[in-house]
């Protein structure tokens, strides 16, 4: 009898022992398979381009990642950590430079007579990874599988531009694929967009957009487990929940050629880990930051920290309903409010100078950004100004009630958020007060519902480097993001006219029109744009963060 | 004696069922629609949200949704997480970490804290008792996370002795520092909790008893005080394997450690609730679990509960 539960409790043992180690048999089996095929290839890869560019190193780099929340399927992949993967293993009609700027990669030409009707013709010779080359088709039908409803994708509202999304895009849809969509040739199809968007091949660098192979068409679950791209690497390893590695693709005929032995991704459960591994040396690039290092980490990296701008505008948005904040009233509370908040002062104390005060409604790192868009003089704090408006506003109806603003308390908002509402507090002599929502879904499902009362914290990063990007979606009657239901007929068609614009010059000067009505509205009360923090280790060289906070991988060397 | 062990784990079924009910009630009350926070700031297509919400069984009514959990977990399919990856996946990737990790920390927390427990216990008064008596004070007093983040800084970076994270190979000599950190706690009251009960007991009638009747000292320590000062602190250790797998969240994130504790949190921040009722499940199935190895020790320990 004294045996039995011991011989059950050791039974019990090796099964579960047993059972994972037949798991990570089967995992380090895959990853052998794959290494066979890929270890050579990147030696060879590793190897010409060293006797090729003579800039190119050998060392594997390691990289702060985090574990896609999707399978890696293009359309279905809307956060950083599956994106950092997918732009390194796909390569799309064209890439965006250093600057934020598109240079064609898989595309020939991208052109159009009324920015309406676009030709695209396709460079020969690119392959998949598997062998099958590059076509027409490779992205219309990749396109198409990301708009139609039934797949459920979640970056489908990317293909809301182009002829035909409606019908595709439904619940139940009456047509399978988009009919703005035509393949002229292998190398060559036309997009017919609903209306003219003079920046449409600004958009087409984001991995939405990328180009996708028969196979995937046949198993997309499979594939996103598994993806095969055309990208600069190769998936080699999805170890889920710890990393993802990434050898460089011999096959690869495009400008960002891997100057490294391959990428290794590397997930960390908090920031404070990732850092700490910068520290010791053990990670070579991290792109976010904890907290806790936020004050240290210029001193602890020296020139190799980098605090920069990035592509990512935060604000609160007022609703139009909101009581009191409609009509000309509406207009001098808001401005009164915007003007009573001091941004340089909550950008140093509370973020270490992490967070820039924000000029406009874009971002600096975008093209055609300007500091001086007449208007913007309402985001300088003078208390005076924003005491005299809060009074000329109480002479069309006096303020009752509370000013509140929302947010989720799971995201770090609540400092800032009690300083604003400190800084209303004392500036107007009203009563100003966050409200937390316990959790980012939740918030979210008010916002949608609009069942959210008060104001609430809102924020906007950028999908492509494009003006148009961050105000069309937020600010146009009607649009996805417009969570606030700001409507302007003068807004909508300084847009229109902007998306329309025969060139970059003329339609940045429509875009600066826009905000200037913007400034005048205030639907959304700009407050700064976010940093992107972080920097690398000693061991890395010739490390630079692109446009979208994310570092360009396939330059950084590593001996 | 089978008959209780029988018995004990026929009562468990209605504590899995009772704990799985409450769990998928509070993640399903959880405020907000998970599948529209996975599109961030940007708009949600109605097509793709009514999709992924058929999918997850979200359109259901609450008492539906669990009926058809309860059924996958009866045929061991304990459904996907919002990536399509079979929560039974990320369970079997998790647990042997966490397991190992607690393993680790108990084995330290028994060994060392028995041992000095005991020599304090014996020199109740003596400088090593109040030296021991004072360090358990100041490390009962330092919360987990400080404690974690002053080690990881000084034996990971600054002096470099061992790998301030663990990552993926969680191997024996990487969790060390990591089972120290989580254990400390517990090891201030294992050796408290000793000491005080050794010391109990050395006053004990059947110990006076013992001695009268010409029993060495060597003797009467190791049989009739070690044996009986033992049963509470099998008690807390029992108790405490329970929450070193579920309280290892704070520890698991400083050491980047890839462990159950990570997998709770991340899941419950998205509203997975496959997820999470199946993680806590789990939990609750180690917590009966171990209270019934607790109970069998005590019936090795003291006789007389055998025959209860």
């Amino acid at each position: 009898m004294g045996h039995t539960p011991r011989s059950v409790l050791l039974r019990t043992v090796a099964v579960i022992v047993g059972t994972s180690l037949v798991l990570t048999a089967c995992g380090s089996s895959n990853d052998n398979s794959n290494t066979t095929t890929s270890t050579s290839s990147s030696d060879s890869a590793a190897g010409s381009g060293g006797a090729g560019s003579g800039g190119a190193t050998t060392g594997i780099v390691t990289a702060l990642g985090s574990e896609p929340q999707n399978p890696l399927v293009p359309t279905n992949t809307n956060e950083v950590g599956g994106g950092k993967v997918l732009t390194s293993i796909f390569a799309g009609l064209v890439y965006y430079d250093a600057e934020g700027a598109p240079q064609n990669e898989v595309a020939e030409s991208i052109t159009s007579d009324d920015s309406q009707t676009w030709t695209i013709t396709l460079e020969p010779g690119w392959t998949f990874t598997n062998g099958e080359p590059v076509t027409a088709n490779s992205f219309v039908d990749a396109w198409n599988y990301g708009a139609l409803g039934t797949n459920a994708q979640l970056s489908s509202y990317f293909f809301d531009p182009i002829e035909g999304f409606a019908e595709v895009n439904a619940e139940t849809p009456t047509a399978q694929t988009l009919s703005g969509l035509t393949v002229v040739s292998d190398t060559e199809f036309t997009v017919k967009l609903v209306s003219p968007q003079s920046d449409f091949p600004l958009r087409l660098g984001y991995s939405a957009y990328m180009p996708l192979p028969k196979a995937a068409f046949a198993d997309m679950a499979a594939f996103g487990e598994n993806p095969i791209g055309n990208g600069p690497y190769k998936l080699q390893a999805w170890d889920h929940g710890n990393s993802i590695s990434l050898v460089p693709n011999e096959t690869y005929t495009g400008d960002r050629v891997p100057q490294n032995g391959g990428l290794n991704l590397v997930f960390y459960a908090t920031n404070d880990a990732a850092y700490a591994d910068v520290l010791s040396g053990n990670l070579d690039v991290i792109d976010q930051l904890p907290p806790s290092a936020l004050t240290t980490f210029e001193s602890d990296l020296g020139d190799r920290a980098v605090n920069q701008p990035a592509a990512i505008f935060q604000s609160f948005t007022i609703p139009q309903n909101l009581p009191h904040f409609g009509g000309d009233e509406g207009k001098l509370r808001r401005e009164a409010i915007s003007m009573a908040i001091n941004r340089d002062e909550i950008t140093s104390v509370i973020f270490n100078n992490t967070r820039t005060p924000a000029k406009d409604f874009t971002s600096p790192v975008i093209a055609g950004y300007s500091d001086s868009v007449p208007g913007n003089e309402v985001l300088t704090y003078d208390a005076d100004a924003a005491k005299a408006k809060w009074a000329e506003a109480d002479a069309i109806a006096p303020w009752s009630g509370s000013f509140t603003i929302a947010y989720n308390s799971d995201g770090p908002h609540k400092e800032w958020v009690d300083a604003v509402s400190n800084s209303l507090k004392n500036t107007l002599g009203i009563d100003a007060s966050g409200v937390p929502f316990p959790s980012f879904a939740d918030i979210r499902t008010q916002i949608t519902d609009r069942t959210i009362t008060g104001a609430f914290r809102s924020g906007w990063q950028a999908d492509y480097p494009s003006m148009s990007n961050f105000l069309g979606p937020l600010y146009y009657t009607g649009a996805g993001s417009n969570d606030g239901d700001y409507s302007s007929a003068e807004f909508d068609k300084l847009i229109d006219q902007a998306a329309a614009a025969p060139d970059t010059e003329a339609g940045t000067a429509l875009y600066q029109q826009a905000q200037t009505v913007l400034f005048n509205d205030l639907p959304a009360i700009p407050l700064w744009y976010q940093n992107v923090d972080g920097g690398s280790a000693d061991t890395v060289g010739n490390v630079t963060f692109g446009w979208d906070s994310v570092p360009l991988y396939y330059a950084i060397t590593k001996e | 004696m089978w008959w209780y062990v029988g018995r004990r784990l026929i009562a468990s079924i209605p504590v899995f069922i009772g704990a799985t009910l409450l769990i998928y009630a509070m993640v399903f009350l959880l405020p907000g629609d998970p599948v529209a926070a996975l599109f961030g700031d940007r708009p949600a297509n109605p097509a793709t949200v009514a999709a992924l919400t058929a999918q997850y069984n979200l359109d259901k009514p609450f008492i539906v949704q669990y009926l058809l959990y309860l059924k996958g977990v009866l045929t061991l399919d304990f459904g996907t997480n919002f990536a399509q990856r079979p929560v039974i996946d990320l369970m079997a990737q998790a647990f042997p970490t966490t397991i190992k990790l607690a393993l680790m920390t108990l084995a330290f927390e028994a060994v060392l804290g028995i041992v000095v427990g005991v020599i304090a216990g014996l020199r109740r008064g003596g400088v090593f008792d109040s030296t021991v008596l004072i360090l358990s004070l100041v490390v009962i007093a330092i919360p987990v996370f400080v404690l974690g983040f002053v080690l990881q800084f000084l034996f990971g970076i600054k002096l470099g002795w061992v790998e301030p994270t663990v990552g993926a190979d969680a191997t024996f000599a990487k969790l060390i520092l990591p089972a120290i950190v989580l254990g400390s706690l517990s090891l201030a009251y294992v050796i408290r909790l000793t000491r005080q009960s050794i010391s109990d007991n050395l006053n004990a009638d059947f110990v006076r008893t013992a001695r009268a009747k010409g029993i060495s000292n060597r003797r009467v320590i190791s049989v009739h005080v070690l044996r009986n000062s033992m049963i509470p602190v099998v008690t807390f250790l029992g108790a405490d394997l329970g929450s070193l797998m579920a309280g290892a969240i704070v520890t698991e994130g400083i050491f980047n450690i890839q462990g159950i504790g990570r997998l709770l949190y991340d899941s419950i921040r998205r509203g997975e609730s496959t997820v999470v009722v199946s993680v806590v499940t789990a939990l609750v199935l180690v917590y009966v679990i171990s209270n019934l190895i607790v109970d069998l020790l005590y019936a090795a320990l003291d006789p007389r509960i055998r025959y209860v």
